[in-house]
C-alpha cells in the first residue's frame, strides 16, 4: 500500500512536475476567480435595472449559464470554436467557460446581497442628492457584500475547485501535471500529492467559511 | 412661475396601482415657516411629504421647490434634492459609515468637498444635533435618538432650503423623544423652513406657524394650531384630535 501511494521516491521525482502544476492551479484561480466576480458583479448591476426589456433577457443568460454543466461548457468551447475559426487554446477555453458560469452563480449571489438592503438606505442616499450609481457603490454593495460574504466564499472555494476541469483541455494545473506524473512513473502517489495539496489549499477557506457562517449565525439570534 | 413661497405645490394626484392616496393637494409653505401635517394613517400625509422630493413621483400636478420645477423632466433632481433635507421615520444611517461618515457622504459625492473640508463641516453639523463626541461610532454604536440626531445632521450638513422629517420620533422609546425634538426646536429657532409629519401634538402646540390635517387623500383643514386644537370646523378634524388628546 505504501509503494503504491505514499512512495517516497516518487514523491521526490514527480515534486518539481507537481509544484508546477500548483502554480499553474493558482494562476488560474488568480485570473477566473476575478473574472467570476466581475461577471457577477455586472449582471447584479444590470438586475438592479428593473425594466423587463433588461430583466427578461438576464435571467434567461443567467438560468442558461447556472444550468449547463461546466465541463460541457468548456468541452464545447474547446472543441467547438476551432471549427468556427477561432482556436483559442485551453487557457483562454477555462477562462471564458468560467467567465460565463461561475459568474452567473457570483451574479446570483450578489444580487440577493444587494436585495437584501433595505429600500430605506437608497431612499436616504437619493434624498441627499447622491445619484442611483452613487448609492449603489457607497451605501448599497458595502452592505450587499457584507451580507453575502459566507455564500461569496463558499462559490470562490467551489470555482477553485473546479479550475480541476483545466486538465480535461490540458491546462497544465495541478490535476493534469499529476496524471503527467503518474503516467510517467506507473504509480498513483503524485495523484494523492495533488489530492493533499488541494486539501492544504483550500482548507484554510473552509475554516474561514465556517467562522463566517457561525458568526452570521450568532448575528442573526 | 413666480411665485413667494419657497414650497408651493398644486393639485398634487397619487395613484398607486387602484389606490388614489392623494386626491388633488395644495400645498404652500413660506420660507421660515413651520408647518405640521397630522391625519390618520394612511390619509397620504407621507406620500405627500415624498413628493415634495421625489421619492415618489405625483401622477400630476406641479411642485415648485425654491423655485425649481420639481415635475420638469429637465431638472436635475439630484442637485435639486441637495435643497430639501430629509428625516426618516427609521433613520435610515448607513450601518457600514460611523456617524461622521453618514454626515460627510454627500458632503463629498454631492456637494463636491475635499475630505478635510467635509470632515469640517459635518464635525459642526454633529456639533449642532449635541452629538460632536460620537462622530466616530458607528450607528449600531448609538441609540436611537442619537441616531436620528446623525440623521438630521447628514440633512443639514448640506446647508437644505427646506428640511421634511417623516414621523421623526415614531420609532423612539418615549424617553428619547425629547432630545429629538430639541434639535427640532434649535433648527426652528435658526430660522429652517419645516415641514413635519408627526402626531407630537405638544410639540406643534408651541412650535408651529400652521397645523395642517389630512384626510383620505385631502387637506381638510388648516390654521395656526391653536384654531385647530381647540377649536376645528370639521366634525373630522375633531374626531382625530379627540382621539390623540385621549392618548
Amino acid at each position: 500500500m505504501i509503494e503504491a501511494f505514499f512512495n517516497i521516491e516518487i514523491m521526490k521525482a514527480a515534486w518539481p512536475i507537481v509544484l508546477t502544476g500548483l502554480w499553474n492551479t493558482i494562476l488560474l484561480s488568480l485570473i477566473v476567480v476575478p473574472l467570476g466576480l466581475l461577471g457577477g458583479l455586472i449582471l447584479a448591476l444590470l438586475a438592479s435595472i428593473r425594466h423587463p426589456l433588461v430583466r427578461w433577457p438576464l435571467m434567461a443568460w443567467v438560468d442558461f449559464f447556472r444550468a449547463f454543466p461546466p465541463l460541457v461548457l468548456l468541452v464545447l468551447l474547446f472543441a467547438g470554436l476551432p471549427f468556427a475559426g477561432l482556436e483559442l487554446g485551453g487557457f483562454a477555453c477555462v477562462a471564458i467557460a468560467f467567465f460565463l458560469n461561475t459568474g452567473s452563480y457570483y451574479g446570483e449571489i450578489f444580487r440577493a446581497g444587494i436585495d437584501s438592503v433595505p429600500a430605506g438606505q437608497v431612499e436616504a442616499a437619493r434624498s441627499t442628492g447622491l445619484t442611483r450609481m452613487q448609492a449603489m457603490r457607497y451605501v448599497v454593495l458595502p452592505q450587499a457584500v457584507r451580507n453575502v460574504m459566507p455564500d461569496l466564499l463558499s462559490n470562490t472555494l467551489e470555482v477553485v475547485k473546479l479550475t480541476s476541469l483545466g486538465s480535461v483541455v490540458a491546462v497544465p494545473e495541478l490535476l493534469y501535471e499529476a496524471r503527467q506524473a503518474q503516467s510517467i512513473t506507473y504509480n498513483p502517489t503524485p495523484i494523492v500529492m495533488a489530492a493533499v495539496i488541494y486539501f492544504l489549499l483550500l482548507w484554510p477557506l473552509v475554516r474561514l467559511l465556517s467562522r463566517l457562517e457561525n458568526r452570521a449565525l450568532a448575528g442573526r439570534r | 412661475m413666480a411665485t413667494n413661497h419657497i414650497v408651493d405645490a398644486r393639485a398634487i394626484h397619487k395613484h398607486f396601482g387602484t389606490l388614489h392616496v392623494l386626491k388633488g393637494v395644495d400645498l404652500k409653505v413660506d420660507e421660515r415657516e413651520l408647518v405640521f401635517i397630522i391625519g390618520p394613517s394612511g390619509s397620504g400625509k407621507s406620500t405627500l411629504l415624498r413628493c415634495l422630493n421625489r421619492l415618489e413621483d405625483p401622477s400630476s400636478g406641479s411642485i415648485m421647490v425654491d423655485g425649481i420645477d420639481m415635475l420638469n423632466p429637465k431638472t436635475d433632481i439630484n442637485h435639486a434634492r441637495r435643497r430639501i433635507g430629509m428625516v426618516f421615520q427609521s433613520f435610515n444611517l448607513y450601518p457600514h459609515m460611523t456617524a461622521l461618515g453618514n454626515v460627510t457622504l454627500a458632503l463629498r459625492n454631492v456637494a463636491g468637498k475635499a475630505r478635510a473640508e467635509a470632515e469640517v463641516l459635518g464635525r459642526a453639523a454633529l456639533e449642532r444635533v449635541g452629538l460632536a463626541d460620537r462622530a466616530d461610532h458607528t450607528p449600531g454604536q448609538l441609540s436611537g435618538g442619537q441616531q436620528q440626531r446623525v440623521a438630521i445632521a447628514r440633512s443639514i450638513a448640506l446647508e437644505p432650503r427646506v428640511m421634511l422629517f417623516d414621523e421623526p420620533t415614531s420609532a423612539l422609546d418615549p424617553e428619547l423623544v425629547g432630545s429629538v425634538l430639541e434639535v427640532m426646536r434649535g433648527l426652528r429657532e435658526s430660522g429652517m423652513t419645516m415641514i413635519v409629519v408627526s402626531h407630537e401634538m405638544g410639540f406643534a402646540r408651541n412650535a408651529a406657524d400652521r397645523v395642517v390635517f389630512m384626510d383620505d387623500g385631502l387637506i381638510v383643514e388648516q390654521g395656526p394650531p391653536a384654531a385647530i386644537f381647540e377649536n376645528p370646523t370639521h366634525e373630522r378634524t375633531r374626531a382625530f384630535i379627540g382621539q390623540i388628546q385621549r392618548h
